[in-house]
């Protein structure tokens, strides 16, 4: 069970502790007055990692080996001379995932970032390096900025069974696949379907909104996607998809996997695009324990009148076991569940929006 | 040499006076400073050496714009200020 989970807010980094049954509070508060796009903590070492968006200033990249008592700063991905002929050469916009690579050789990280590259270092961020497999297909040419005008690379899941293994997902640009480490990538979604372009292209998978994607850590061969307009579920990698049908909205960014039973997930659902606010003002989590063919609408414990929450892509969270849960909103509400949902906890803090809750 | 001064802003990662390098461009004195504050410059460009979009640039008491700033010709009389512009909430 975890105890510890970081909150990456749009005004700094909390740290919370569990103290008893239900009972989780602030330890620490790091970066307050800056946004906090994601964090990583590495059992591999120790180490934190707490992705910083300076705005003016640029993106940085921060490291703890104390456990969040001092803070260093490393590298941040670099494109320096990547594509310097280009009408626009890119920069770095955003760190929008943070993921070990390679569980048994400490310091290997994945950082997925806006506008869309894949970045590797091998010294705990003090370096990192572009993708060049995937930055250079053809196909990226057609990735499209939705969220912040460029594409972003949101979801980075290694496969647990080899690290050589790992998927991505970009919104938008559909979701990717490598098992070579990185050298070679094959574009997966078949099945995807976004309804918000020109009709004849509704199943092109470099079209596909992904907002979210994340993989069961004992069935690593079964995905779930939170996509722009539906719910999709894999089973046998990220080649080939189901649509699934969920009550309420199929609207919205979070999807969280049980780490053991590929066939429970959890959704944040929310009214879509000219609304992006929860169906009648009542926060709710969507459970299915069956693979999607039924789902549990649970509410104990989350506002149920006039709440405007709305969770963002990493703003849901289990922890390893599959039992606790936790529900960032861009309105600064937390709430956490130790019983998988069924009753919710909220956080004694009024934070700043939440970007990204992480149990480690 | 060139008077250069930066915001408050930046106080962590550079000088926290004005401070005198040389340098015939801003591009030639922010590595002179970049040498004694190696953090400094990628607060101030971006990964691909362009002048961040919300850096001002002031020299001789002159706004300069963000695409030629970097390429100003500086005198050892020049003042220069570094600021940032101020936005969000």
């Amino acid at each position: 069970m975890s105890d510890r989970l970081f909150a990456a807010t749009r005004k700094g980094l909390f740290e919370f502790r569990r103290q008893r049954a239900g009972r989780w509070a602030v330890e620490r508060v790091s970066f307050l007055g800056a946004p906090v796009s994601q964090v990583l903590a590495d059992p591999r070492d120790g180490a934190i990692y707490a992705a910083l968006d300076y705005g003016h200033f640029g993106v940085k990249l921060q490291r703890s080996d104390d456990g969040g008592a001092g803070w260093s700063e490393v590298a941040a991905p670099s494109y320096a001379g990547v594509d310097v002929d280009a009408e626009a050469p890119p920069s770095l916009k955003l760190i929008w995932a943070l993921e070990i690579a390679d569980p048994d050789a400490p310091g290997t990280l994945w950082a997925g970032t806006i506008p869309g590259g894949l970045f590797y270092s091998d010294d705990r961020g003090e370096s990192w390096s572009l993708n060049r497999g995937l930055w250079d297909q053809p196909q990226r040419k057609g990735w499209m900025g939705v969220v912040y005008d460029q594409p972003g690379m949101h979801s980075v899941s290694v496969d647990p069974r080899d690290p050589r293994r790992v998927a991505v997902a970009v919104s938008t640009g559909g979701v990717w696949e490598t098992a070579d480490g990185g050298a070679s990538w094959t574009l997966g979604g078949a099945g995807l379907r976004a309804e918000y372009i020109p009709p004849g292209q509704a199943q092109d998978p470099v079209m596909q909104d992904v907002h979210r994607l994340v993989r069961c850590r004992a069935a690593p061969d079964a995905f779930w996607i939170q996509h722009h307009n539906g719910v999709f579920k894999a089973d046998g990698g990220i080649g080939q998809w189901s649509e699934l049908a969920a009550p309420h909205s199929t609207f919205g960014f979070a999807v969280a996997v049980h780490p053991k039973r590929p066939e429970t997930a959890w959704l944040a659902p929310a009214i879509k695009d000219e609304f992006r606010c929860p169906e009648d003002g009542k926060v709710v989590v969507k459970r299915t324990t069956d693979g999607g063919r039924s789902f549990d609408v649970l509410t104990r414990g989350l506002p149920q009148a006039h709440a405007y929450d709305l969770v963002y892509r990493h703003g849901l969270d289990v922890d390893a076991e599959g039992e606790r849960l936790a529900l960032g909103s861009t309105t600064g509400g937390l709430w956490l569940s130790e019983n998988g949902g069924d009753d919710w906890v909220q956080a004694p803090a009024r934070l700043p929006p939440v970007y990204a809750v992480r149990f480690g | 040499m060139a008077r250069i001064a930066f915001t408050a802003h930046l106080a962590a990662v550079g000088p926290t006076e004005p401070s005198s390098y040389g340098g015939a461009t801003l591009a030639e004195v922010l590595d002179a400073v970049g040498a004694d504050y190696p953090r400094l410059k990628s607060y101030v460009l971006d990964d691909q050496g362009r002048l961040r979009k919300h850096i001002a640039i002031f020299v001789d008491g002159l706004m300069r714009p963000r695409e030629t700033a970097l390429a100003v010709p500086l005198d050892d009389a020049s003042d220069i200020y570094v600021f940032q512009a101020l936005s969000g909430g």
